[in-house]
């Protein structure tokens, strides 16, 4: 007889409340008729990722850590803190996805991807006032996939979670309704190098499992400690690292982000940018600490070079981009850089401050880089985005607020004092510093300062720069944006200049969640 | 210093002081024309409704058996070891000094309600103002030296908005930038003496520094006064730095009267008054103190007797008064007191003084050319009475504040009773007679005498919504140095912060000085009526003037001075600078970015956009890594 295993649904409230919402958004897709879909499909999505919210702020009222489903999930101080962070993230993306007053269309969303694109049905299709519901279920099964990735304590789990986050990522990178092109090769493109590094990952697995017996995190670290560090293993937690560095996009493994952030709707990238960031770093984390804290010598060395390898290529190529899209994924690859100078500064014991400050700079890059995309919906040409550089000289004097919006989130991004940019970059540094990682340190400090360049070069674009085409007078339109893209600029704005000025509390909670239960 | 609690009742919420007038300024400012109509009244009410708390406040505080509240506003940073804390400090110090913020700045935004009735940017004005008010507020409640800071960088930008408010006009203009620049010489000093506190005590706070000055070598105490005194002098317009005060008149004349006379230019007096402590350990600090303020009282009064301009000439007599708070403060604890209550009832009566130029202004067509006043007694009687009272104050007439005040800090100075007490107390004297020469003569150029009015100058009394504050002040300004010095001592309500008054032992009697005072006062008058009473005034200044008028017209040159002191060779250095700069260092940051643009281009080659070179990419990393950790291991 098999024994049921113990399950606390109060820990797990928040993943079904995600779950199901997806579930519910599929059977919506199926049985409710399609005139009045959109506006049912956008409230399941948010009715989940904001209950998954509530739930986990509900859990860290008087919260124990502990393991459940039969040691399969942690829920723990950072398990709970960044399941809040993706699932906000997620449902400011979702309000992104259901804007529809920017695109004539309706939605960034195609209206049937099966469609080829260019086909005279598909120019049909693009007057059409029909818009794509199916990206909620999609999107809302990813935000699952997520909160379970940073949860999952054991590596099945965790490959579980990869795929389910990571397939409807894929299918939700081609539907973009312009440019369809571009989209669906980088779609093609996500998913064939994601399948490549889901290999990488399943192997790494195999490998570990055959050194230790075992693929529960817990496990791992026990027989580590009792057989040391055996060829196998050490084989495995590279595979391991590396499928999960592939999604964190971090350099060498980052080859897909420019191409995927450049091609997907731009709600999508927005998405992609701010919570799989924080999941794959959520996994990264355990996977390091949990399962080989106490192999830390063997992987230090190792972090500490991706970490520089990371930065440089992330500010250096940023400096030639022309497409804003594309500067701000070699962003992202730089930050997934800065990033892991807060993992290396965990210390020794775990007892650094590395993993609070790296929860906090995912929670403030994901709010400052998810603004900084909304943003760039707002510029539009005749044929979608105007994405190009040059089409964003002197928007400052046809359109102050969404300029000064846009040098807000640029700013934080460059990490200047007064915005979350900087408290996150400060807290990281100080972390890596005081376990003796100055000159990673210092390498970062560099590297945001190459990488300050190109962000204050759009600034000076925007600002000083004679308006683009504006002696032809096809210069780019500034939208007007809906409610939702408006409610998400305004939070994060708001938290982006919050977190820089009090972000006291912030950093406490984080500091209080900072443990790993294993 | 004595023991700080936190603050209960009303005095925790003592940030109101500041966020009342910050909120006006900002609903002013991001209100648009929107707020046009009632934009003016909201920046009052904002004004007056912090001075009605500062008032509940300092009862609340009188009743405190400490007198001393500390309100904590918010944690800023921290992070281990580094805390960053936000907070206000209401003790007696700040709290008479927010008590004159806000009620002269009271008295000033309802004046400024008829001044600037016809202004087309009004509202912009309000908004400045009630953002002077908040951050000069913060800079005499802030509970630590960065929060002062804070405040003095912010009381400093609103100077300039507002010395530039008419800022079509290049003097204008060019007076704000001056003002800036000249600032900012002060405030490099007091951004050096913060660093320094940081550096040897590790905090900024009132209560960390004072508490651990004491164990610093007496030379660090002695560079982080003389660095602090380096701000105040900037600030407060006193030498070297005192050339931007006379040209910030170009403002509109309830700055002047709020910000360049009584409020902000006094901040360099709060400053050495509330770092006592620091200046109590070293005595060479006090002295240049001392020094500076007896200089900067003479410079003033002798360039105050040759200008023909209004605001010049009341300008430089609050240079001059401002010299005599620096003396008093650097005398130690025998003269914060002293400088205090001179500070108070200056602020009364050279605010009363302004806002009768003011009103003189507006009833001769905005000319400021004394010249070409005259006889203005029967047709602005208000105006008249008022400001005759002011001038009656500033001079030292027997029973009026000034009398009370100045006597005190003469007095003290002289009770030294060494070569510097009896050289800068004879100064101060001189300076005396001095002041009432140069007050009489404006007294005389604009009331008495003929009309010498240009034409189309029709005088007319100003509203009573200017004539109104213009009583107020008036009142105060006869009133407020008895009730300082004899009927509610300030020494006994400032005791909390500089300790018990101590009897001093009198050199010179009281009532020897007090009669001497008079007398030379009265000699002052007497000059004047000789040169400039009993003549024809005329309408254009003569040019054939002996060398002593030239230089004290010149300002005794201090823009000469400045000029060939400080900006030709700080031009000189630019341009050497600027050529380094383009030869060397542009050359260097060109090169390196040169290189990284070169080698993000040949990095980008790599990014082809075909997945089998993407895939090879990560194959290659993963062997890497693998291989970086077997090594790792093995070795």
């Amino acid at each position: 007889m098999i024994e049921a295993p113990d399950l606390s649904l109060a820990a797990l409230a928040p993943l079904l409340f995600v779950f199901g919402a997806a579930c519910i958004g599929v059977l919506v897709e199926a049985f409710w008729p399609r005139e009045s879909r959109h506006p049912v499909q956008v409230t399941v999505a948010l009715v989940g990722t904001l209950g998954a919210l509530v739930t986990t702020l509900l859990l860290t009222v008087d919260f124990e850590r502990e393991i459940t489903a039969a040691g399969a999930l942690a829920v723990d101080g950072p398990a709970l803190f960044l399941q809040a962070t993706i699932a906000g993230l997620g449902a400011l993306s979702l309000l992104l996805f259901a804007e529809r007053a920017l695109d004539p269309a309706r939605s960034a969303f195609v209206v049937s991807a099966a469609v080829p694109a260019g086909s005279p049905r598909d120019r049909e299709l693009l007057t059409v006032q029909r818009v794509q519901t199916e990206v909620y279920p999609l999107a809302t099964f990813a935000i699952g996939g997520m909160m379970l990735f940073v949860a999952a304590n054991d590596l099945l789990i965790m490959f579980v979670a990869l795929e389910v986050l990571s397939l409807p990522l894929y299918l939700i990178s081609g539907l973009a309704r312009r440019r369809r092109l571009l989209s669906q090769e980088a779609a093609v493109k996500y998913f064939l190098l994601g399948a490549f590094a889901s290999a990488f990952f399943l192997y790494g697995l195999a490998l570990v499992y055959g050194a230790t017996g075992s693929v529960r995190l817990g496990d791992i670290r026990s027989a580590s400690l009792a057989g040391g560090t055996d060829v196998l293993l050490v084989l495995g937690l590279a595979l391991l690292v590396v499928g999960l560095l592939f999604k964190a996009s971090v350099a060498p493994f980052h080859t897909w982000t420019p191409d995927v952030y450049q091609g997907a709707p731009t709600p999508v990238t927005a998405f992609m940018a701010a919570c799989t960031k924080v999941a794959a770093f959520g996994a990264i984390l355990r996977l390091l600490y949990v399962a080989f804290g106490t192999a830390e010598w063997t992987w230090r060395p190792l972090v500490y070079a991706v970490a520089i390898v990371s930065m440089v290529v992330g500010a250096v190529l940023g400096l030639t981009q022309t497409d804003l899209k594309r500067m701000l994924a070699y962003s992202s690859i730089a930050h997934a850089g800065f990033l892991l100078t807060g993992v290396i500064g965990l210390g020794a014991a775990g007892d650094g401050s590395g993993l609070a400050a790296t929860m906090f700079y995912l929670l403030t890059y994901g709010l400052t880089t998810l603004g900084a995309f909304a943003v760039l919906t707002l510029v539009r040409d005749g044929d979608g985005e105007a994405t190009h550089l040059s089409q964003w000289a002197g928007l400052a004097s046809r359109s102050p607020l969404v300029a000064a919006v846009m040098t807000l989130f640029l700013l934080a991004l460059a990490g200047i004092p007064l915005t979350a940019g900087f408290t996150g970059k400060f807290a990281v540094f100080r972390a890596a510093i005081e376990e003796g990682a100055w000159p990673l340190a210092l390498v970062a400090l560099l590297a945001s300062a190459v990488a300050a360049f190109f962000y204050l070069r759009v600034i000076v674009l925007m600002y000083f720069s004679p308006p683009a085409g504006a002696e032809r007078g096809q210069g780019p339109t500034v939208g007007v944006p809906g409610m939702p893209t408006t409610i998400v600029l305004a939070i994060t704005a708001t938290a982006t200049l919050a977190l820089g000025i009090v972000p006291g509390s912030v950093l406490d909670l984080a500091e209080r969640a900072a443990i790993f239960v294993g | 210093m004595s023991e700080v609690l936190p603050a209960e009742g009303l005095l925790g919420a003592s940030w109101l002081l500041i966020a009342l007038p910050l909120a006006g300024a900002a609903v002013l400012l991001l209100g648009g024309r929107r707020t046009d109509r009632w934009g003016h009244l909201l920046g009052t009410a904002t004004v007056v409704a912090a001075f009605v708390l500062a008032l509940l406040c300092t009862f609340q505080l009188a009743g405190l058996e400490e007198r001393s509240a500390d309100v904590d506003l918010f944690t800023f940073i921290s992070t281990g070891d580094l805390d960053v804390r936000a907070g206000l400090l209401f003790d007696p110090l700040s709290a008479i000094f927010a008590l004159l913020i806000t009620g002269v700045g009271s008295l000033i935004h309802v004046y400024s309600i008829g001044y600037m009735a016809h202004d087309p940017a009004r509202r912009r004005f309000f908004a400045y103002l009630n953002l002077f008010v908040a951050a000069m507020l913060l800079l005499v409640l802030g509970n630590s030296f960065v929060a002062l800071y804070v405040g003095w960088e912010g009381v400093g930008l609103a100077s300039y908005l507002l010395i530039a408010f008419w800022y079509t006009r290049p003097a204008a203009a060019t007076a704000a930038k001056k003002a800036f620049i000249m600032n900012r010489v002060g405030d490099v000093g007091l951004a050096l003496a913060i660093f320094l506190m940081f550096a040897q005590l590790g905090t900024t706070s009132y209560a960390g520094v004072f508490g651990g000055v004491g164990t610093l070598a007496g030379g660090t105490i002695t560079a982080i006064g003389l660095l602090l005194l380096l701000g105040a002098c900037g600030k407060s317009g006193q030498f070297p730095l005192q050339a931007w005060l006379p040209d910030a008149m170009e403002g509109p004349t309830p700055v002047s009267a709020l910000i360049h006379a009584a409020t902000m230019v006094t901040a360099g007096v709060y400053l050495i008054a509330r770092s006592a402590p620091i200046y109590d350990l070293t005595e060479t600090a006090r002295t240049v103190v001392m020094a500076i303020g007896a200089l900067t009282l003479l410079i003033g009064a002798i360039a105050g007797c040759a200008y023909d301009d209004i605001k010049k000439v009341l300008a430089y007599s609050t240079v001059s008064q401002i010299g005599y708070m620096f003396l008093a403060v650097g005398l130690g604890p025998a003269g914060y007191v002293a400088g205090l209550a001179h500070l108070l009832a200056h602020g009364f009566f050279k605010a009363g003084l302004f806002l009768g130029a003011g009103s003189v202004m507006h009833a001769m067509n905005d000319s400021v050319d004394m010249r070409r006043f005259g006889g203005l007694w029967k047709k602005l009687p208000v105006t008249f009475v008022t400001f005759g009272l002011g001038y009656l104050a500033l001079i030292g007439f027997p029973f009026l504040s000034g009398y009370f005040t100045k006597d005190a800090i003469i007095e003290a100075t002289f009770d030294r009773d060494d070569w510097l007490g009896w050289t800068t107390g004879g100064i101060a004297v001189l300076a005396a007679g001095l002041t009432a020469f140069y007050m009489t003569r404006l007294m005389l150029m604009t009331f008495f005498g003929r009309a010498r009015w240009e034409e189309g100058v029709h005088p007319h009394e100003s509203p009573s919504v200017m004539t109104a504050p213009m009583v107020v002040l008036a009142v105060g300004s006869v009133f407020s140095g008895a009730l300082l010095v004899s009927i509610f001592p300030l020494s006994d309500w400032l005791e909390p912060v500089f300790g018990e008054p101590e009897e001093a032992a009198h050199v010179i009697a009281p009532a020897t000085i007090g009669i001497a005072l008079t007398v030379i006062m009265l000699l002052g008058v007497l000059a004047a009526w000789l040169f400039v009473g009993r003549r024809e005034v005329p309408v254009t200044a003569p040019v054939r003037v002996s060398p002593v008028t030239r230089a004290a017209r010149n300002a005794l040159y201090a823009d000469t001075i400045n000029e060939s002191l400080f900006m030709r060779p700080g031009q000189w250095l630019t341009r050497a600078l600027v050529w380094v700069d383009n030869r060397g260092v542009d050359g260097a940051v060109n090169g390196l970015a040169a290189t990284l643009g070169g080698s993000s281009s040949r990095l980008g080659r790599a990014q082809t956009g075909f997945v089998r070179t993407y895939a090879l990419g990560m194959l290659g990393g993963a062997v890497l890594v693998a291989g970086a950790l077997l090594a790792v291991t093995a070795g």
